[in-house]
């Protein structure tokens, strides 16, 4: 791809018109991660709209993944992560002092790069958020839902008691996706979910992305810039900045409308990346 | 036009030669094992019938069995699997999935718990006579023989375990906790039955290490003649042990009846591995 028609190609992908724009889910003010104290990701603020599909991009190493497990408090689990500044979901400061992770998880559903089913059944593995939630009426209705919505139930209906692991990448993906469903999530995060799939795997769950948004809050980390172009309404634009001692510290560059972000880029950096000099 | 040379550049000495040593170490350890077999056999097939397992010990080799060492050995076995797979897993899963490695008394744990594995059997069987034996004033009874054999087995069966729990990929973990579980339902609903049948591989072949021991046995006071069938409560002999004082006596009878033994130990003792391996080939999971 020569440098010049990189941005033209990539408009072709744009969608036509972008989701009106609703409340804000998320306000994300002065946030930022650190590991053992050296800073992964540098005072990011941003809002997040309700049933909208937002875009993370930038470079590996730019702490795309280290911010989008800031929403669902999964840096918890690492034990020297830090996370400052405030993330208020619907009004309510995430890290707040009585706040309970596992309460936020329930809320804020997440679906990893690497398919990553459990070695269980494919009705088990959508059963387990319900399950856990003691949500035990209805099960069989409640699976069958969120199989259909991730668009599975046709190619699964026959085989739901047997082994996740025997499905396709793209299946397992779905079936994860399925799982986070099940738990009737506000918002979804996507931690490049196609990465690791085939072209036809990864534009089924870009169909399922625009089919979801309509009742669902999408947050998508990807390093395939087409991707963004294709499903994001908004598009964060994070870039990477390497001291002289050689700590990376991920920056927010530029946050727009995904359009504006690949037309008509308001920072040299943003323009330098989605024209493909950088990166 | 461009030559290419894709001609052979001589032999290749050192493969050849590496090769033949890994095949010459393979050989030292399956000669070894054949040898054992076939002079065991050779000695001892005619001796395993029906008296070894119905019959005491007698100083007359013809009906002179191996009965109360046979079921000792057996409820040996029991008893350990009993006491080590809850105080093991137990262990092992408060290490894995709930210790937090920078407080030095975890550390602690784990260096202690690697060097107990390293520790000879006798010092255990030492330890047994003092704190069991006579600190717990149980006496040299057959459940004082199983607790030292637990003592014994415990490391091993927690280094196991804590295997098992590590070769569950982390994103099975996260997968749950994504999903809003705790971690005691990550913990029991996911990890814990992914882990499993590694744990029981790895808890099997551990007892059956354990079982096969002697000097820890008789520092707690197993006898070598016992002409009863052993109680929990009661003095105990146990197979290896009675294999030895055959081996002891003068008669050559002895000595093939301490081979008929040795064919009944090693029988348990391969059962129980061979049931560890099935375990491990039939759950055996690819991630």
């Amino acid at each position: 791809m020569s440098v010049t028609d990189a941005p033209v190609k990539i408009a072709g992908d744009l969608q036509r018109e972008s989701t009106p724009r609703g409340a804000a889910v998320f306000d994300v003010q002065n946030v930022g991660v650190s590991y053992d104290g050296n800073l992964a990701v540098h005072e990011v603020t941003l809002p997040i709209y309700e049933k909208q599909v937002t875009a993370i991009i930038g470079p590996s190493g730019c702490g795309k993944s280290t911010f989008i497990r800031v929403f669902n408090r999964m840096n918890d689990l690492i034990p020297n992560a830090k996370v400052h500044g405030k993330v208020l979901y619907h009004g309510a400061d995430l890290y707040g002092k009585d706040v309970d992770p596992v309460e936020v998880r329930k809320q804020i559903g997440m679906v990893f790069q690497k398919p990553n089913p459990f070695p269980k059944s494919i009705y088990d593995n959508v059963a387990f958020g319900p399950r856990v939630l003691g949500w035990r009426k209805e099960l069989d209705e409640r699976v069958e839902r969120a199989l259909r919505r991730a668009a599975l139930w046709d190619e699964v209906k026959d085989r739901l008691k047997k082994n996740a692991l025997g499905l396709s990448g793209g299946q397992q993906q779905r079936l994860c996706i399925a799982r986070a469903l099940a738990t009737e999530p506000d918002v979804i995060l996507m931690d490049e979910p196609a990465s690791a799939l085939d072209p036809i795997a990864t534009t089924r769950i870009e169909d399922l992305m625009h089919e979801l948004k309509r009742d669902y809050t999408i947050l998508i980390v990807t390093h395939n810039m087409q991707q963004a172009a294709r499903v994001a309404d908004m598009t964060a634009f994070f870039s990477v900045d390497i001291a002289p001692e050689g700590d990376r510290t991920g920056i927010l560059v530029e946050y727009d409308e995904t359009s504006k972000i690949f037309t008509q880029p308001s920072d040299q950096r943003t323009e330098d990346y989605v024209t493909g000099r950088f990166g | 036009m461009t030559t290419v040379n894709l001609k052979r550049r001589g032999r290749d000495v050192k493969g050849a030669a590496f090769k033949g040593v890994l095949l010459l170490s393979l050989i030292v350890g399956f000669a070894t094992l054949v040898t054992l077999l076939v002079d065991v056999f050779r000695k001892g097939w005619q001796y395993v019938d029906e008296t070894l397992f119905t019959n005491p010990p007698s100083i007359d080799p013809a009906i002179a069995g191996a009965r109360p060492a046979i079921l000792a050995t057996i409820y040996l076995g029991l008893m350990v699997i009993l006491f080590t797979v809850p105080i093991g897993v137990g262990t092992a899963i408060y290490l894995e999935e709930y210790a937090d490695r920078r407080r030095w008394y975890n550390r602690l744990l784990e260096l202690n718990i690697q060097n107990l594995a390293a520790v000879p059997s006798i010092v255990y069987g030492i330890l047994g006579l003092a704190f069991i034996v006579r600190g717990l004033g149980l006496g040299q009874v057959l459940l004082a023989g199983a607790l030292i054999l637990t003592l014994l087995v415990l490391p091993n069966m927690i280094i196991a375990s804590r295997e098992a729990l590590r070769a569950v990929p982390d994103t099975i973990r996260q997968g749950g906790y994504a999903l809003g579980a705790t971690q005691w339902q990550v913990t029991a609903r996911q990890v814990l039955p992914a882990a499993l049948p590694g744990i029981a591989t790895g808890s099997i072949l551990s007892v059956s290490r354990g079982i096969g021991e002697t000097a820890p046995l008789i520092m707690v006071g197993a006898v070598t003649y016992v002409a009863f069938d052993p109680t929990i409560l009661g003095p105990f002999t146990a197979l290896p042990i009675q294999i030895y004082q055959w081996v002891r006596l003068p008669q050559e009878e002895f000595r093939a009846l301490a081979a008929a033994a040795i064919i009944v130990l090693l029988g348990i003792l391969l059962s129980l591995n061979a049931v560890a391996i099935w375990l491990r080939n039939r759950y055996q999971r690819r991630w």
